[in-house]
């Protein structure tokens, strides 16, 4: 499989190492490349310095016709930015963004992005260390519940997640 | 009308200045404190020293009222988080976001941002209108960036020049339709000949812009005597 993975941070670099070594194509970036000595010296991918959330460089990194894609750089919005510019403009199918708000995780799960929202996964464990209910909604990936959002009727999926009104 | 800025760099600032001296009620979101605390010196309480990326902090400062939501940080991922957190979250009728990568805007688009503000595209048509000769200038965009509005001017070595409309070798995707030669405006009639100095007025699609400019403008060399562009 082909794989572009933006941010090269432990996630970042852990995951493409992984994956990498499985025998997929994968290309990492970051803005900069300190990150990757996060890398193996044998790293079997492609590292590339560059903005992920450039339209011209996603491309450049081969986007286009990826099987997957991966926005987990430090920023929330970054993330969201480029997942969404794989998913619209060069139309892969799998993606997910982590996002570390969980009422913007929430609100972009409805709006047809997979997200994963590194806060209410730790928030789970940690209060089921300490005996609480397990969370359902912190299952690892949170699948893409809504449709991605169509100008023409935002309120498609404006009911669809409304907890901080 | 109720307006929420997200965003207090000096476009922030002095939108909310002039849209309080037009009688908007104005709220404005800057999450630095430092920042925040000096734009409040100048336009008194409406300021909040908040994300206004995150959701319980546009509804804190009432998204769901607000008629406009205008996102103008400098940095364009937050502007269409935003965007999109008020438009579908809050369903705020009309988002504004200021987009320094222009090629970002086609997406913000298509994500649900009703405007978008590029200092970036303002700039270039500027410098453009400045450069008249031997460039195709980009006049507007259509059908949400589609299509451009484009003029050519025909130069000396154009190798347009002696020719009629059906002897240019346009792909589809592109079409010319007016011509201006002085100060006379006219339809491009099939008996009509390109001179140096005239100007073209063309519909394109952006795949065709190469095919436009070799056609009309010429590749910058010298023109082969009797030589098609092909």
């Amino acid at each position: 499989m082909r794989i572009v993975i933006v941010g090269c941070g432990r996630v970042g670099a852990g995951l493409a190492e992984r994956l990498a070594r499985e025998g997929n194509d994968v290309t990492v970036i970051d803005i900069s490349s300190e990150a990757f000595a996060r890398l193996e010296p044998d790293f079997p991918g492609r590292a590339i310095r560059a903005d992920g959330t450039d339209e011209d460089v996603l491309r450049r990194v081969g986007t286009d016709g990826a099987d997957m894609f991966f926005a987990l750089t430090e920023g929330d919005n970054r993330n969201v930015l480029a997942a969404q510019l794989a998913n619209e403009r060069f139309g892969v199918q799998r993606v997910v963004a982590k996002v570390n708000d969980p009422v913007r995780a929430e609100a972009y799960t409805a709006l047809g992005l997979a997200t994963i929202c590194r806060t209410r996964l730790l928030v789970d464990a940690l209060g089921r260390y300490a005996g609480l209910e397990h969370d359902p909604g912190a299952e690892g990936v949170s699948a893409a519940t809504g449709q991605h959002s169509h100008p023409a009727d935002p309120r498609v999926v404006a009911g669809s997640a409304t907890e901080s009104r | 009308m109720y307006i929420l800025v997200v965003g207090g760099g000096r476009v922030g600032y002095y939108l909310t200045k002039e849209l309080l001296e037009a009688g908007h009620e104005v709220v404005i979101l800057e999450k630095n404190d430092h920042r925040a605390r000096q734009i409040a010196d100048e336009v008194g309480s409406i300021v909040l020293n908040r994300d206004g990326c995150e959701g319980r902090h546009l509804a804190e400062a009432g998204a769901n009222r607000a008629s406009i939501v205008a996102a103008v940080t400098g940095d364009d991922e937050d502007n269409l988080v935003v965007c999109q957190m008020a438009k579908h979250h809050f369903d705020v009728p009309r988002t504004i976001a200021r987009v320094n990568n222009p090629k970002n805007e086609p997406l913000f688009r298509h994500l649900g941002v009703d405007e978008i503000i590029s200092p970036t595209r303002m700039a270039l048509a500027a410098i453009e209108q400045d450069i008249p000769v031997h460039e195709l200038l980009h006049l507007a965009q259509l059908k949400g960036g589609e299509l451009e509005l484009l003029e050519a001017q025909i130069g000396e070595d154009s190798p347009a020049v002696g020719r009629r409309p059906a002897d240019i070798n346009l792909p589809e995707g592109c079409s010319l339709f007016v011509l201006i030669r002085g100060t006379s405006v006219q339809p491009l009639r099939n008996e009509t000949v390109f001179e140096a100095g005239d100007k073209v007025l063309a519909v394109s699609r952006a795949e065709c812009e190469v095919a436009l400019h070799r056609e009309l403008i010429g590749d910058g060399e010298p023109v082969a005597a009797g030589g098609s562009a092909d």
